[in-house]
C-alpha cells in the first residue's frame, strides 16, 4: 500500500532532512558516521511508528531521530558539542538520542541496542500498552552475542519488538559475505521462531509496508519480526577514519550512488504522482532548515562542567563532593 | 491487622532479601524480578502471590537479560535483575557499564535507569575460581553506579528496598556466607536503610576496623578478642561501597588514630585500597601508625577448601594486623 499525499511528502521531507543535515556536517563539522544512502530504510521504518513507540539505534545515529521527526536544531548543536544539543554536548555524533520521540539509546557499542529494545518490549508487555519497540542495527551487529540472546528472549516471550537491520553490506571494511556463515540475514529469524523479511532498503514505501506489517503484528500480540533492509552506505564508515585498503569496487559505489539513491528514486515517484511542485518546495525548505541548524549550532554556547555533573545521577548522594572534581 | 510499625520478624539474610522483593512488588506494580531460575535463589514464594509476567525466569543469557532489565528500566519499569553469582557480572558487564551506568549521562540527563542488579559473592563454598569472585572494585571504577554490600539481614532488606526506590542503577552484592544468618528485621513496609550511610557496629577508641559484607562478622569477633587484651576497636560497617560514607570513616579515625581495613576482594586496587587512599588524603593528620589492609591475596580461589579458607580475612588475621600498629 503506497502512502497518501501527506505521508508521501512527509516521507520525502524526512529523507531529505537526513541528507541535507549530513551534507551540512560534511561542510561545517566533519565528524561521524553518515547515513547518506540509507535514508529510505530509516525513514520507511520510522514512518510506521507512532511518537510513543520506542526506538534504539546505533553509532550511525543521525538518521534515527530525524526519521522519527525530531527537530534538527538540537541535533546539529549536539554534533557541534554545544550546550543546546539534544544531549547537552555530552553524547555527540554517535548518540543523537531525542527521548521525546521514544528514542531510548543510540549505542556505539555494536549490538548494545538489542537488549535495550527487547527490554522496552518487555516493559510494554508488563504495562499492557499497545506500543512497540523498534531496534535499528547494522549487518555487523548480527554477529554479536546480544543479537542471539535478545531475539531468542523476544521470541519466547512474544515481545512487541521489530528488529530492523540496515544491511549496508559492510562492517567498516568487512563484507557480509566474508563474515556471515548465513549471509541471508532475514533467514536467521528461522532459528528463533520468528518471521524474517527481506526488503529493498532503497524503496522507502516497500520498507514502510514491511515495517507496518511487523508493527501491526506486534501491536496485536503476535510477537517480534526480523526485517532486513538491503541498503548501501554511500560514504566511508566514518569521516574520522582513514581506510587504508580497497574493500569495495568503485563500480559498485557508482552504481548505488547513480541508480539506487533512495531520495532520487522517491522524487521520481512523487513526480509520477503529480507532486513535483510540492517536492521542489520541500527541497528548498529543507535546505534552509539545515542552514538554520548550522547557524544555531555555531551560535550556541559550550557546555559547562556543571552540565556533566548534573547529568550523572537522578538521585545524587554525596555527589559531586565524592567525585574527585577539583 | 496488627500494627507493624514497631514490630520485627526473625529472618535470615536471604529471607530478608525475598521480603524486600515482596514488599516492593506489592507497593509498586512497576517492580519486576528477572533472572535465571529465580525460584532456586529464594523467590519461590513470590510465585504464589504475583503474576508471572512480573517474575521472569530468563534463558541463560546474562548479557541479554541484564540489558533487557536496563531497557525495561528506561521505559517505565523498576526491574530487579538477579545475576545470581557475581562471577557472571563479567558476562553482563557491557550492558551494566556501557549502558546502565552511562545512558543518563550520555543523553544529557534525559533518561533515568531505576535498575537493581543483585549478585552474590559465592566464596568459601568450594566452587573454585570461576564462581567465587568478589568483584566489588571492578564495579567501583564505573561512575554512575551505586553499590551496596550489606552485612546483616536488616540492612539487606532496608538497603534493597532503598535501591528499588532509587532512580539510578544500584548493584547489590549479597554475601552467601551470610545468607543463612538470622536476626530480627523491622517489619514496617516503609523501613529502608539509606544508601551511602555507614554503620558503626561497635564503638571503641583505640583502633578503627573498617569492614563490610562478609568481613563484618570476623571484624566483630576480632574486636571481641582485642577487648579481652585491653584494646578497644571501633568497627565501621561500610554497607554502601559507592558512594562511600567518608565522613563516618574519617570521624572514627580522627578518634582512634589507627586504621585496619578488611576486605574479601583481591588486594590490588581493592575496596580496602580505596578506603586507605581516602584516609591517607583526608585523614593523614589523625593517623598515628600506617594503615593496614587485610584482604585476599592476588591469587585465584582454589578448589581445595583448606587452601581457599586461607585466602580470606579471619578474626585472627585481623587481630594480627591490629597488633602490627600498636
Amino acid at each position: 500500500m503506497s502512502f497518501d499525499r501527506a505521508q508521501a511528502l512527509e516521507c520525502y521531507s524526512r529523507m531529505l532532512r537526513i541528507r541535507r543535515f549530513e551534507e551540512a556536517i560534511i561542510a561545517h563539522h566533519p565528524v561521524g558516521h553518515l547515513s547518506i544512502g540509507q535514508e529510505g530504510a530509516i525513514v520507511g521504518a520510522c514512518m510506521a511508528l507512532r511518537n510513543d513507540d520506542y526506538v534504539t539505534g546505533t553509532h550511525r545515529s543521525h538518521g534515527h531521530p530525524i526519521g522519527k521527526g525530531a527537530d534538527l536544531l538540537p541535533l546539529m548543536a549536539e554534533i557541534f558539542g554545544k550546550r543546546t544539543g539534544i544531549c547537552k554536548g555530552l553524547g555527540g555524533s554517535m548518540h543523537l538520542t531525542d527521548t521525546s520521540l521514544g528514542l531510548i539509546c543510540e549505542s556505539a557499542i555494536v549490538g548494545g541496542g538489542f537488549p535495550l529494545a527487547t527490554g522496552a518490549g518487555l516493559s510494554i508487555q508488563v504495562r499492557k500498552t499497545d506500543q512497540v519497540s523498534l531496534c535499528f542495527f547494522g549487518d555487523g551487529a548480527t554477529n554479536e552475542g546480544t543479537f542471539h540472546e535478545s531475539l531468542n528472549m523476544a521470541a519466547v516471550w512474544k515481545l512487541p519488538v521489530i528488529y530492523f537491520c540496515e544491511n549496508n553490506g559492510y562492517a567498516v571494511t568487512t563484507s557480509v559475505a566474508k563474515s556471515h556463515g548465513q549471509p541471508d540475514i532475514a533467514r536467521r529469524a528461522d532459528g528463533y521462531g520468528m518471521p524474517g523479511v527481506a526488503v529493498d532498503g532503497q524503496d522507502v514505501e516497500a520498507v514502510h509496508a514491511a515495517t507496518q506489517a511487523a508493527v501491526e503484528r506486534a501491536r496485536a500480540g503476535g510477537g517480534p519480526t526480523l526485517i532486513e533492509a538491503r541498503t548501501y552506505r554511500f560514504d566511508e564508515h566514518s569521516n574520522r577514519l582513514a581506510i587504508p585498503i580497497k574493500y569495495r569496487e568503485q563500480d559498485e559505489i557508482t552504481h548505488w550512488r547513480g541508480s539506487r539513491d533512495p531520495i532520487a528514486l522517491y522524487r521520481a515517484v512523487l513526480d509520477a504522482r503529480g507532486l513535483a511542485a510540492e517536492a521542489t518546495d520541500i527541497e528548498a525548505a529543507v535546505l534552509k532548515l539545515a542552514e538554520a541548524a548550522v547557524r544555531f549550532a555555531k551560535d550556541s554556547p559550550e557546555p559547562e562542567m556543571q552540565d556533566a555533573i548534573d547529568s550523572m545521577f537522578a538521585m545524587p548522594i554525596h555527589f559531586p563532593a565524592h567525585a574527585g572534581i577539583a | 491487622m496488627t500494627d507493624l510499625r514497631n514490630s520485627t520478624q526473625k529472618l535470615s539474610y536471604l529471607q530478608a532479601i525475598v521480603e524486600a522483593h515482596r514488599e516492593e512488588m506489592r507497593r509498586d506494580e512497576r517492580v519486576i524480578l528477572m533472572g535465571e531460575d529465580i525460584a532456586v535463589y529464594g523467590a519461590q514464594s513470590l510465585f504464589d502471590e504475583f503474576d508471572e509476567s512480573r517474575l521472569r525466569n530468563c534463558p541463560l543469557s546474562e548479557l541479554g537479560f541484564t540489558g533487557v532489565g536496563v531497557g525495561a528500566a528506561l521505559t517505565g519499569l523498576r526491574p530487579i535483575v538477579d545475576l545470581t553469582i557475581s562471577s557472571f557480572l563479567y558476562l553482563a558487564s557491557d550492558q551494566l557499564i556501557n549502558q546502565a551506568a552511562k545512558l543518563r549521562f550520555m543523553t544529557g540527563g534525559q533518561l533515568k535507569v531505576p535498575l537493581v542488579v543483585r549478585c552474590s559473592t559465592f566464596y568459601n563454598n568450594r566452587t573454585a575460581a570461576q564462581h567465587a569472585d568478589r568483584p566489588y572494585p571492578l564495579a567501583m571504577n564505573t561512575p554512575g553506579l551505586k553499590i551496596i554490600a550489606p552485612s546483616c539481614a536488616a540492612d539487606a532488606k532496608g538497603l534493597l528496598k532503598a535501591a528499588v526506590r532509587d532512580d539510578d542503577p544500584v548493584l547489590f552484592f549479597e554475601d552467601i556466607t551470610l545468607w543463612g544468618k538470622k536476626e530480627e528485621v523491622p517489619a514496617d513496609e516503609d523501613f529502608t536503610v539509606p544508601i551511602g550511610k555507614a554503620d558503626v557496629k561497635r564503638t571503641g577508641s583505640d583502633v578503627t576496623i573498617v569492614a563490610f559484607a562478609g568481613t563484618v562478622p570476623p571484624a566483630m569477633a576480632a574486636a571481641d578478642m582485642l577487648a579481652r587484651e585491653g584494646v578497644e576497636a571501633e568497627v565501621v560497617d561500610l554497607r554502601t561501597l559507592v558512594p562511600m560514607d567518608k565522613d563516618t570513616i574519617l570521624a572514627s579515625v580522627a578518634k582512634t588514630g589507627r586504621l585496619v581495613v578488611v576486605d574479601n576482594s583481591h588486594r590490588v586496587g581493592s575496596v580496602a585500597s580505596e578506603v586507605a587512599a581516602v584516609v591517607s588524603e583526608e585523614g593523614f593528620d589523625s593517623l598515628r601508625r600506617p594503615i593496614q589492609r587485610v584482604t585476599a591475596p592476588a591469587i585465584h580461589v582454589p578448589y581445595n577448601p583448606k587452601l581457599e579458607k586461607q585466602l580470606f580475612p579471619t578474626k585472627e588475621t585481623i587481630v594480627t594486623a591490629v597488633k602490627r600498629i600498636f
